[in-house]
């Protein structure tokens, strides 16, 4: 898995509470079973003026020519609720977004970020509102750097801190694969399904009963 | 989820138990191994679907892992399976049988019970799974699938996850989780007639937010939810997810027990006696203390129905579109919400016309809910221009139905009777209920597009779809209360 150390970049503003995963990716830009082709569809309902083509719509954010090259989203509160899908993440990691900072997180969206090295940091309203209102007229001013052993966030703006839980920083420091450092467990696990087996054995449908 | 949790694991084991709470115990019985406030927790039932479970099975075969314990992984197809009669492996979604046929051979090659399109247990995941008896009290579900909180209601730990880590519980039978705080939510009185599960859920999403359950393990308690039917409850504990809570739960009671009773993979004989004995010991203990509780009188809840954009955009039917204020979700999301929905702060919502009326979901697409609707339509004609369809959750309930012959009151009516599925409750780029139309739909989420490009969704309780579809506008179930009262 990708790690996540800091990052300096443009950031672009999408300051709403509640923006879905349906909304990231909507179901119809989810066209093959795979993590890639998905950046064309990211944020597709509000990113093109029709469903049917690909004409951008010039409101939207991301199709200002000022944050072409946004890797960091500015958001607010429950980022990324409703749906599980992850091609919500996979399809902003492809389009280039490597940090989120928001109010809040819906917490399946959380997790599949640090599952795919994105780094979903969490600010208090009043600092998400001063770096979105220091987002200058420059590109210079549009740029944050993010730092994660620091937990910090700096700018234009001047500096925070966010939030992140340790386990979760941890992640995307090192870039372990969670499957990997799990099976180092393996005897635990074979020995808490044996014991298991005996108490609760409604649970193991494989066994001849 | 990014506080800290109280630890409230017994020290001392010479010693009774620290009092805890349902989430406690469940929590406690699954803990593999605990490193500060992450655990490994086993799990006991993976539940996958055409959707996303492809993805999670091919990317684990991709990555040369086997499934750890197959006989605990089961399959169904009902994302985006046609739900019109005479289907087959063709949808109307762009590639659509790519993700039917890619589940299916990944399946097959891993050993796993695939409940596929023409099977007789087919049906949408969160209804099958207690239809079937696989979901059962005090075990661990996980599914890539948001609304899996729906199987908390027979008193499971049941929650939604993403692809990757659906690849680690196939892998490993385990998960890496933090506990999850927790919260209870009581809902106590006699609910009024007309009123239901759908009914309370948006009532506690508007009145906290949408946000308001983030991270939190909720336990719904109180005299209403005990009152409450098991297909009630599911409902009640699918729409957790749209509180961004991890999930929802309901203690096991007799209820519960009566359900699953012969349930086709519940425990039997001696087993079942030992079972029931156990989940008895489940309920949260007296003096169990939660992170946070939450109070809701009942018996003022009133027939519900979006007016915006989110869950959280709900008010009384009999009520008007709210004004900026009022609404409290924000000047740029309340003007955008407004401005998707075509409506106007004031206008009362029973004015509002609609185009369609759909009937189905995991939310709300049980036999219980169909036959609430089937009260409501019975003798009664879907008003002229609007399309009405009803989709049961599962092959096993629309047989029961037509048994009952609650298809001839839905097609007498007006409405379209199909197979199962998940179907229209969203747009996935087949079939859409059409640019700019209004739609009154027993689902779970009215997100812009959510069932189509430009598709208005307001969402309500199946008994306020069936009105309003008669009606032709948005209705309040309880004028035609006078003529048939609805009990459910």
């Amino acid at each position: 898995m990708q790690t996540f150390i800091t990052l300096t970049a443009v950031a672009a503003p999408l300051i709403r509470d509640n923006i879905d995963t349906d909304t990231i990716i909507p179901s119809r830009e989810i066209k093959t079973v795979s993590k890639q082709g998905l950046a064309q569809g990211l944020f597709a309902g509000w990113r093109y003026l029709q469903s049917s083509s690909r004409a951008p719509d010039p409101a939207f954010v991301l199709n200002d020519p000022a944050y072409a090259e946004a890797a960091i989203l500015i958001a607010g509160n429950n980022f990324g609720c409703g749906s599980s899908r992850e091609h919500a993440v996979w399809a902003l990691g492809e389009y280039g977004i490597r940090a989120i900072l928001a109010i809040s997180f819906a917490p399946i969206f959380f997790d599949n970020c640090i599952n795919n090295g994105l780094l979903p940091a969490t600010l208090s309203a009043t600092a998400i509102q001063e770096i979105a209102a220091s987002l200058g007229s420059t590109r210079k001013d549009r740029r944050l750097t993010v730092d994660l052993p620091r937990c910090s966030v700096s700018g234009a703006f001047g500096s925070a801190t966010f939030a992140i839980e340790n386990q979760a920083r941890a992640r995307l420091l090192g870039g372990l694969d969670a499957i990997d450092v799990t099976l180092q467990s393996a005897a635990a696990i074979e020995s808490f399904r044996r014991v298991d087996r005996e108490r609760r054995p409604l649970v193991y449908l494989g066994d001849v009963t | 989820m990014h506080e800290q949790s109280r630890d409230r694991q017994p020290t001392d084991h010479r010693q009774a138990p620290q009092p805890g709470t349902i989430i406690d115990k469940i929590w406690r019985e699954h803990l593999i191994a605990a490193n500060g406030g992450q655990g490994l927790v086993a799990i006991d039932r993976i539940f996958l679907h055409e959707r996303t479970g492809s993805i999670a099975l091919k990317s684990l075969r991709e990555r040369n892992r086997a499934v750890c314990d197959a006989a605990q992984v089961f399959c169904t197809i009902d994302h985006i399976v046609d739900t019109r009669t005479g289907r087959s492996d063709e949808t109307q979604v762009p590639n659509g049988r790519d993700f039917i046929v890619q589940t299916r051979a990944a399946a097959r090659d891993a050993g796993i019970r695939l409940f596929d399109v023409h099977d007789p247990d087919q049906g949408i995941v969160h209804v099958i799974s207690p239809e079937l008896g696989l979901a059962l009290p005090g075990l661990t579900i996980v599914c890539p699938d948001s609304h899996t909180c729906t199987q908390g209601a027979v008193g499971a730990l049941a929650w939604g996850i993403g692809s990757t880590e659906a690849e680690h519980a196939l892998a490993t039978g385990t998960l890496g989780a933090k506990k999850p705080q927790s919260l209870r939510v009581h809902f106590d009185g006699r609910l009024a007639s007309c009123v239901g599960a759908k009914d309370l859920s948006l009532v506690l999403i508007s009145r906290y937010g949408a946000a308001g359950g983030r991270g939190k393990a909720i336990e719904f308690a109180g005299s209403s939810v005990r009152a409450l039917g098991m297909e009630a409850r599911l409902t009640l504990c699918n729409m957790a997810t749209e509180f961004a809570a991890f999930t929802a739960i309901i203690a096991p009671d007799d209820t519960t027990f009566e359900y699953l009773a012969n349930r086709r993979y519940a425990p039997r004989a001696a087993q079942w006696d030992r079972a029931v004995a156990h989940w008895q010991s489940l309920p949260s203990d007296p003096d169990a203390v939660f992170d946070a509780e939450i109070h809701i009188d009942a018996n003022d809840v009133e027939p519900m129905v979006t007016w915006g954009t989110s869950p959280q955009h709900a008010v009384a039917v009999s009520g008007p579109v709210p004004d900026e204020i009022a609404a409290g979700t924000g000047r740029e999301a309340y003007r955008r919400a407004i401005n998707y929905m075509g409506v106007m702060p004031g206008v009362p919502m029973t004015t509002l016309r609609i185009d369609a009326a759909f009937i189905g979901s995991c939310t709300n697409g049980r036999i219980a809910d169909l036959r609430a609707a089937a009260r409501v339509l019975e003798g009664r004609r879907v008003a002229r221009g609007v399309r009405a369809i009803c989709v049961p959750g599962s092959s096993d309930l629309k047989r029961k139905a037509e048994a009952e012959g609650l298809d001839k009151i839905f097609k007498a009516a007006g409405f379209e009777w199909r197979e199962s599925g998940c179907s229209l409750c969203f747009y996935a780029g087949g079939e859409d209920l059409g640019l700019g139309k209004r739609v009154i739909s027993s689902t779970n989420r009215n997100f812009e597009g959510r069932q189509g490009p430009g598709t208005r969704t307001h969402i309500a309780s199946p008994a306020t779809v069936a009105a309003s579809a008669v009606s032709g506008h948005i209705a309040d179930v309880r004028s035609f209360e006078q003529f048939r009262p609805c009990e459910f």
